[in-house]
């Protein structure tokens, strides 16, 4: 993966860039300091006894530093490595992290912390310990976002799926772009359990027309559509978190997604049109800085 | 008019609550009754089959769109009931064998849906409310992160019929490129990977594994037991200095978990 901010068609695209230099492109100029790098060596321990060829971050990169001059932490999952997905390690230092910085809230230090989404969901080599860290993920970001908001970015190409959606879902704020995805189950799980009618894996206008970026956002399901640029992509974490905790949490709107479905008549079939009916979103009005 | 057999989920709420009327303002997948336990208030909350369900794909027990929103329902209500005085225990009776999978579910945000339920659960807990995970059957993958991974504690019936996993057996052969065979043969030798719940306990994540006689159609006795563990897991719950999930740390076949712990609090 190219690790330069300048990409082959001359703009700063965001998605091209891996892991590391992400995180390094939202903090502070001069700010970024790794934990848990990769020269100590904290590999699956899960992963080697199957044969399968580890890599010295597992494919998490913790960032400490600052955005705005306000302490934060950025944690990016790098999207080329087992297709994103997390096992015990990459998972307790997303779930760890996130413990610690509210930790710092509780002392009073204002800790933010952002969490940028390339994922499968669970690494299957590790399954029960993919699952059990997703749990203790989802439980920080309930616990952080009492005192900051929590802010998730799912850029591309990977997406975001599994149990990781799930932790999307929990944050206050979420940025995408055009080329990212944000759903439960991957279309290819789906086409498995419930057949081709249901579900085209293999279509992919089918597949972003229902869970692309653009979609989510006009949907309400998402805060902010923005370009793939770093620069904006920056500009829009920085303001959303200006912005502070919202309201009420999405996930917490209960009430008002029942009264939605309940307004959806589930024997017919969707499709994106009717997404947009039932969740009659004033994107106008809606949190966050999309590009339009 | 032909008896339909009950779900694990549906026997075990009934026994533990007295056949106890569930709430009104719930679907019919979703089950939440209000009993005792330990002679306090309490709430039980189970997922169960709908064969009526107009979601196609959630009708054999499946968390679905409805039945995330609900389940997130039924713990936020219980939330705000209890905000001024004393914090009612949630059970999460756990008998469920997947989320759905659907394009409606897709298409809606099944994730949001999810996400509702595993906040709401976090934020009782959070919140001073004891709550318990029981396994009865079933818990797969994102059902069980949205009904009952977020407890203070799990506990889990030692029977076959039990199981915690990521991904059913054929699915997950499929995406990791195996034989179910193979996938067998690995995952006798990796913890993680089985399917049984005795290797699931050598992860630390189960507070107990609770012998009965039949899991399928539980006698007086068996309930007794049952009943038994949740009032030992509430007093053990009120010994926790904060009510996160560290008591899962700590699990023989879990170290990493906590080494990368230890190293981001020396590093932080």
């Amino acid at each position: 993966m190219n690790t330069s901010p300048l990409s082959l068609t001359g703009h700063n695209s965001f998605v091209e860039l891996d892991a590391r230099a992400r995180v390094r492109a939202l903090l502070d100029a001069g700010t970024f300091r790794e934990l848990i790098d990769p020269f100590e060596r904290m590999t699956s321990p899960w992963l080697a006894r199957q044969g399968v060829v580890t890599q010295s971050d597992d494919g998490v990169v913790v960032g400490k530093g600052q955005i705005d001059g306000q302490p934060a932490v950025v944690l990016a999952i790098e999207g080329a490595f087992q297709g994103g997905s997390l096992g015990e390690v990459g998972g307790a230092k997303i779930a760890g992290a996130l413990e610690l910085a509210a930790e710092d809230n509780r002392k009073g230090v204002p800790t933010r912390a952002v969490i940028l989404f390339e994922t499968g969901g669970v690494r299957l080599q590790e399954a029960n310990l993919g699952l059990a860290a997703i749990a203790e993920i989802h439980s920080a970001i309930v616990d952080l976002r009492q005192y900051q908001p929590v802010i998730g970015v799912v850029a591309g190409s990977v997406g975001c799926f599994g149990g990781m959606s799930i932790a999307a879902g929990l944050c206050s704020y979420l940025v995408v772009t055009r080329e990212a995805r944000v759903g439960l189950n991957g279309p290819q799980v789906i086409e498995q359990e419930a057949g081709i009618a249901e579900y085209d894996s293999r279509d992919r206008p089918f597949i972003w027309s229902f869970t692309g970026g653009e979609q989510r956002f006009r949907t309400g399901l998402v805060d902010a559509y923005v370009q793939d640029d770093t620069t904006e992509i920056r500009n829009t974490v920085a303001g959303l978190l200006r912005q502070g905790r919202p309201e009420v949490e999405r996930s917490d709107q209960y009430a008002l997604y029942l009264e939605r479905l309940s307004s959806y008549d589930a024997r017919v079939q969707a499709t994106p049109e009717a997404v947009r009916q039932v969740y009659h979103v004033n994107h106008v009005n809606s949190a966050g800085a999309g590009h339009e | 008019m032909n008896e339909t057999p009950l779900s694990r989920g549906a026997t075990w709420l009934a026994a533990l609550t007295g056949n106890a009327t569930g709430l009104p303002g719930y679907p019919p997948s979703v089950r939440v009754v209000d009993a005792p336990l330990a002679g306090q208030p309490a709430r039980y909350i189970a997922v169960v089959p709908d064969a009526e369900s107009s979601y196609p794909r959630a009708r054999t027990g499946e968390t679905g769109l409805v039945e995330g929103w609900a389940l997130a329902q039924a713990v936020h209500e219980a939330i705000a009931t209890d905000r001024e005085g004393a914090k009612r225990a949630i059970v999460a009776v756990i008998d469920v064998s997947s989320q759905a999978y659907g394009r409606r579910e897709e298409a809606f945000g099944i994730h949001q849906a999810l996400a509702g339920a595993a906040g709401a659960y976090a934020q009782a807990r959070q919140h001073g409310h004891p709550v318990i995970g029981l396994i009865v059957g079933k818990a797969m993958s994102g059902a069980f992160l949205a009904h009952g991974y977020q407890a203070n504690r799990l506990i889990a019936l030692n029977d076959d019929g039990v199981m915690v996993h990521a991904m059913g057996k054929a699915a997950a052969a499929r995406v990791t490129l195996r034989s179910v065979e193979d996938l067998e043969r690995l995952a006798a030798d990796v913890p993680p990977m089985a399917y049984d719940i005795a290797s699931y306990a050598t992860l630390g994540l189960l507070w107990k594994l609770v012998d009965v006689g039949s899991a399928e159609q539980p006698s007086a006795a068996d309930v007794d037991i049952v009943r038994g563990a949740l009032v030992a897991a509430l007093d053990n719950i009120n010994t926790d200095p904060v009510p996160d999930l560290r008591s899962r740390l700590g699990g023989a076949n879990r170290q990493a978990s906590s080494l990368v712990r230890e190293k981001l609090r020396e590093q932080w």
